[in-house]
């Protein structure tokens, strides 16, 4: 009856009216010292608990004050130079079977005598989009995601928010934030759902609108592809890798600068308030379970990527490939549309191909690049896979240079989140307003990046 | 029916309802897809933005729908967390209640466990990762633990599966309450406990149970306004916890 918890919540009233804090504190040490009597007299540590030694000494040199951060980048360095370098081949392999299968599916349409058009769309659009889809991304992410996946069983994560904390409490955000950051490397929808971990609704917010300033899933392959084009030199493999690895780094650092910026601007006006402390457990290292790893990071992963490249880029094949050959007078109609977006895209270092492609690469950034590549064929259908010299070929033919290649990377990582991301941060922030400033503020930040570089280059005379 | 408030499907009208409670790192997923396979379903918890995993599993002749509640360090503090998994297991009425707790650090884990064995005394504590704790040469003495917390405890190593039929029968035998753990209260410092013995006399008359009627004295002292905002959301109609109602985690009340 409700008349009870009247009665409850009277006393409580009564009881606070005098300090209670002291209680409060003795109720939680008397807990602690319960669990220590417990432990003491039902556990048995190893000779002198040398085993913890090992973890705290490790801990002291990966939470380091001057360790930490050199060991971190390192880490993060190996990781995708293992991944540039170790993709390579597995991607050139299926490049070769989807160009293979085409053979015969081009056989077996003209032995079925269907029209020119059917065999464009299905083939050339259709099945070219998957496939150039799978062969790019699917060999990074079946390297990247296990190995991540190894740092994170055996408990480095946690230490990495655990360095990264006085980041972000100087920016005014949660430390936990770190870890939701980390999660958006993954995938931002998934990092925009792992915000829930923060409980200050303040401190979310700053979490939930900065989490797309890390690179996803889909814009690895973006930023892997150009810059092991552009930024490594057509030498060598390994060198050129390492170039790559270097740039992609960067990258990473300048997305996690934008964070930490942004996180600061907006706690100074928009979402004022000082940042709440959290207790963060840096639990005990583990050997990583090598075989469980791989068939859920393997497996689980090729699924999901597997699904969205079925669901989003064949859809997005088809309709690149019509309107690649659909004629409006001389052009077609991806040379309007191109041609329309193009003086703006120069201004910020774009062209009109490259700005249409990430318009019409809104619901996955896994497909900007395969339209982008697409549109600039005149065939109208995407290049071969494996054949990295034609495809540079192809970018350069169309006026690319670094500065181009640095532009489409920058704004790739700045710009507005993709379709799911903007639908799960509306689900998320249940508030239009805010979805809309998760929205325009880092398509604000990409536009004056670009700007800024494309102008610089422009004055200075490079690339 | 206790589930229904906190939006959590049950497999069957009859399923006995098993909370996970735990720290996180325990190994408490595992644990959760050790018993439940690939019968799960994820959801949120009513009203909160709070995700929920909810599995079945069989085991003997009885059918039971496993919560796993989110990880959490303890139950006073103010997090959704937290308060989603004491507000289930103060009012969502779970027949049993499995803790499931790491041996490599036991200590940090039992003050989670001390605080469910507060509120519902129908509970397991399943020590996990023992054969993480043996390669570090930690042993639990696991027959004292029982003693000490007064509720069966079963050593496991879930991601081998050892120590699974172990749980599933002591987690059958409570949730019938053909096994009923009394665990004696933690008894807290003087201070604490008189100024609980003040409280209980106009606490007692409005909630019958003794061992709620202690826990909401403790609440009471925290100044923590959130349990009883807790208690008029799921349980509006009850005398507070009680009388004849329900409050008390078993079906069988007749027993108790």
């Amino acid at each position: 009856m409700a008349s009870h918890q009247e009665s409850l919540r009277a006393l409580m009233r009564e009881l606070h009216g005098d300090d209670q804090t002291t209680v409060r504190d003795q109720i939680v040490s008397d807990l602690y010292t319960r669990s220590a009597e417990i432990a003491s007299a039902t556990v048995t540590l190893p000779d002198g608990g040398r085993q913890f030694a090992f973890d705290r000494r490790l801990d002291n040199i990966l939470t380091s004050r001057w360790l930490g951060y050199p060991v971190m980048l390192a880490l993060l360095g190996i990781v995708f130079y293992m991944t540039i370098a170790g993709a390579n081949v597995p991607s050139a392999l299926l490049g070769d079977l989807f160009g293979w299968i085409e053979g015969y599916l081009t056989l077996f349409f003209a032995w079925l005598g269907t029209p020119e058009w059917v065999h464009g769309v299905l083939v050339l659009g259709l099945f070219r989009g998957v496939s150039w889809v799978v062969a790019v991304m699917l060999p990074p992410m079946a390297i990247f995601f296990p190995i991540f996946a190894i740092l994170e069983d055996f408990g480095y994560l946690p230490r990495v928010a655990f360095n990264l904390d006085r980041f972000f409490k100087s920016a005014g955000a949660h430390g936990k934030q770190a870890l939701t950051m980390t999660m958006g490397f993954g995938c931002n929808a998934a990092g925009v759902v792992a915000c829930r971990i923060i409980e200050s609704p303040r401190e979310r917010m700053l979490a939930i609108l900065t989490n797309n300033f890390v690179p996803c899933n889909g814009r690895w392959p973006t930023l892997i592809t150009l810059s092991s084009l552009f930024m490594a030199g057509a030498v060598g493999l390994a060198s050129g890798s390492l170039a790559a690895t270097l740039v992609v780094v960067g990258i990473v650092l300048i997305g996690i600068s934008a964070t930490l910026a942004v996180s600061w601007t907006l706690s100074k006006t928009m979402l004022r308030g000082v940042p709440s402390t959290f207790t963060l457990e840096l639990p005990p290292y583990r050997k990583p379970q090598f075989g469980r790893l791989l068939v859920r990071s393997v497996y689980d992963r090729t699924r999901i990527v597997l699904k969205r490249a079925v669901i989003v880029a064949a859809p997005a094949g088809v309709i690149t490939w019509i309107l690649a050959n659909v004629y409006i007078g001389e052009l077609s109609v991806i040379a309007h549309v191109a041609g329309f977006f193009d003086p703006f895209a120069r201004l910020i270092g774009l062209d009109g191909y490259i700005l249409m492609a990430f318009v019409l690469g809104l619901p996955a950034n896994e497909i900007v690049l395969p339209i982008l590549i697409m549109s600039y064929l005149s065939s109208g259908a995407m290049t071969e896979l494996d054949d990295f010299t034609a495809l540079k070929q192809l970018f350069l033919d169309h006026g690319w240079t670094w500065v181009t290649a640095l532009c489409t990377m920058l704004f790739s990582l700045l710009h507005y989140p993709c379709g799911t991301t903007m639908w799960t941060i509306y689900k998320e922030t249940s508030s239009v307003k805010w979805t809309l400033v998760a929205i325009l503020l880092p398509t604000g930040i990409a536009l004056s990046a670009c700007f800024l570089v494309a102008q610089a280059a422009r004055l200075f005379g490079w690339g | 029916m206790g589930t229904e408030m906190f939006n959590i499907r049950r497999g069957h009208p009859d399923d006995l309802v098993i909370a996970l409670a735990g720290n996180p790192n325990t190994g408490k997923s595992t644990v959760f897809n050790a018993l439940t396979g690939m019968n799960q379903y994820t959801g949120n918890w009513a009203g909160k933005t709070v995700g929920s995993a909810v599995g079945y599993f069989r085991h003997s002749t009885a059918s039971f729908t496993l919560v796993d509640l989110p990880g959490t360090y303890s139950l006073l503090s103010q997090s959704p967390d937290e308060q989603v998994a004491r507000d289930f297991l103060c009012w969502g009425q779970p027949d049993a209640t499995i803790i499931v707790t790491d041996a490599t650090c036991l200590e940090r884990n039992l003050n989670l466990a001390l605080q469910v064995l507060e509120v519902t005394p129908n509970a397991v504590v399943a020590v996990n990762l023992l054969d993480e704790a043996k390669r570090k040469g930690i042993t639990v003495d696991l027959n004292q633990l029982a003693d000490e917390l007064g509720v069966p405890v079963v050593g496991m190593a879930a991601r081998r599966g050892i120590g699974l039929d172990e749980l599933k029968d002591t987690v059958l035998r409570l949730a019938t309450g053909h096994y009923q753990p009394d665990p004696q209260p933690l008894t807290y410092s003087p201070e604490v406990e008189a100024a609980v013995a003040a409280l209980l006399p106009r606490v007692s008359p409005l909630i019958p149970n003794p061992r709620m009627a202690r826990w909401v004295a403790l609440r009471l002292l925290d100044g923590d306004p959130s349990v009883l905002d807790a208690m008029e959301r799921y349980a509006p109609n009850q005398h507070a916890f009680g009388g004849e109602t329900t409050w008390l985690p078993t079906k069988s009340h007749s027993a108790l």
